[in-house]
């Protein structure tokens, strides 16, 4: 089979096969099960990092740094890069790797992009597919970047190990800091743009909202519903503020060896575990959503199911709720699920 | 199960040439046809436009050249693309090519040539009907 062979030629270290896999999770969700059932458990190994950030704040720029800096070291990377799909078209135009055009060694660096296509948390369905594949190659760091945020895309949060969130200089005032979403999601805040105008003061806008928020921490559920706790209850990790200049690389350096501060941190303080336990859980939660939604598009189209028809027409007699319906069709579905 | 295939189209700019405009507006009018266009941005050379290739899995990669260079350009990006063994990937060729190039570059195994006044929606055309996988 198709996939056999190719990750058979990945384990090899053919990269085309890498290549082809990614477009196979990314085109067909039963292609993506089939390759996770045989690579899954080479998984794990890498270390992944999400950089997000608004439209033009220098994510891929900055990525492009990381890339230099890590390549130098030694380091295998793979990198996964989302731009918006065109919700008029469906077509998007990804060009995350105009920014990444340094001549890398081959084997050292592999970079893919990536549409959304329609997900709408700052991630494509198939980001975390193409993670594991990544990963199950062998690479060291994966490097996350998601597409151009504004306030509410948050599942890069639910995906990367440590999460940067980038910001740059004269994007408003300090009640933008407050707001939730994206803002609480940090585990390091990157002010990009150092040497513009209001970067100074914007590290200590945000230096005062953490301060702010010392005693209770907000968090969110699946639904994106945020809520309250006590801070107690999470252990102790300070967001840091790093000032970079993506550009000329000024600050990078020193901005890796906070990532790398907080991959210990989340290591020795037990964090690591909790993550994955979360991350896990929203990754079952979305699969079984694709899942259900396919089987339930699939009862509800009249060529695939004769009997919608008839159950549409028993709720305009009046003879069967909206609710009774949707629940024999539930009952369909589960039983087709368990076939 | 859940299927969603997309035309993926890289837009390549090989060698020293700074003109880019006709590959964005290319990049474009394919983003609006309902592909996903990877933009390489200028100056490539040929053995990273493969590289990408490879890394990106397209359906169809469109070089474009305004310089003169397509005669030393193409052919090696094409060796190149022979060596690693990809022969699924439509390769195209935009730019200016004058018309007594064109019969070499199609022995090597270009197929669509669409130089400056071409119609995008012909392009689009030629790349829907023309698909190797």
């Amino acid at each position: 089979m198709e996939i056999d062979d190719l990750v058979t030629r990945m384990k090899q270290g053919d990269r085309r096969a890498v290549g082809r896999l990614i477009s196979l999770a990314e085109n067909d969700l039963a292609a993506a099960r089939g390759i996770s059932a045989r690579i899954f458990k080479d998984t794990g190994k890498a270390y992944i990092v999400g950089v997000t950030g608004a439209p033009g704040a220098g994510k891929s720029s900055l990525v492009n740094q990381l890339i230099q800096l890590l390549v130098n070291k030694g380091a295998r990377l793979g990198i996964v890069c989302v731009d918006p799909t065109s919700p008029f078209s469906g077509g998007a135009l990804l060009g995350d790797r105009i920014r990444m055009k340094e001549d890398y060694p081959p084997g050292q660096v592999f970079i893919r992009s990536m549409a959304s296509r329609g997900k709408l948390g700052g991630i494509a369905r198939a980001t975390k597919d193409t993670i594991s594949i990544l990963d199950a190659f062998g690479l060291d760091y994966i490097i996350v970047e998601t597409v151009g945020v504004g306030q509410n895309e948050i599942d890069i949060y639910n995906t990367a190990y440590t999460t940067l969130v980038l910001l740059a200089p004269g994007m408003g005032d300090e009640v933008q800091t407050f707001k939730a979403g994206i803002m609480e999601t940090s585990d390091i805040y990157v002010v990009n743009k150092m040497d513009h105008e209001g970067a100074d003061r914007l590290v200590s806008e945000i230096e005062s909202m953490l301060d702010l928020g010392e005693n209770t921490q907000l968090t969110h559920d699946d639904n994106h519903v945020i809520t309250a706790i006590k801070k107690s209850s999470v252990a102790g990790w300070r967001p840091s503020i790093k000032m970079t200049n993506s550009l000329t690389g000024e600050g990078v350096s020193d901005l890796w060896d906070e990532v790398l501060a907080h991959k210990a941190f989340l290591e020795t303080s037990g964090m690591l575990r909790q993550r994955l336990e979360h991350r896990f859980k929203n990754e079952i939660v979305e699969i079984l959503r694709a899942t259900f939604t396919y089987h339930l598009d699939e009862a509800l189209d009249p060529s695939k199911n004769a009997e919608v028809k008839s159950l549409l027409e028993a709720a305009i007699s009046r003879s069967k709720s909206p609710y009774d319906i949707s629940d024999s069709i539930g009952k369909f579905i589960i039983k087709k699920i368990r076939r | 199960m859940v299927q969603d295939k997309k035309i993926r189209v890289i837009v390549g700019k090989p060698g020293l040439d700074g003109h880019d405009r006709g590959a964005k507006v290319l990049a474009r009018a394919l983003r609006d046809a309902g592909m996903e266009v990877i933009y390489t941005g200028l100056h490539q050379t040929p053995a990273q436009i493969v590289e990408t290739v490879i890394q990106e899995d397209p359906d169809v990669l469109c070089l474009s050249i305004l310089s003169g260079a397509h005669n030393e350009l193409f052919p090696r990006v094409m060796q190149i693309m022979k060596e690693k063994g990809i022969n699924d990937v439509l390769v195209m060729a935009g730019g200016v090519i004058p018309d007594d190039d064109v019969p070499p570059l199609k022995a090597i195994g270009f197929e669509g040539f669409f130089g400056p006044g071409s119609k995008l929606q012909d392009i689009i055309d030629y790349i829907k009907t023309h698909l190797k996988r």
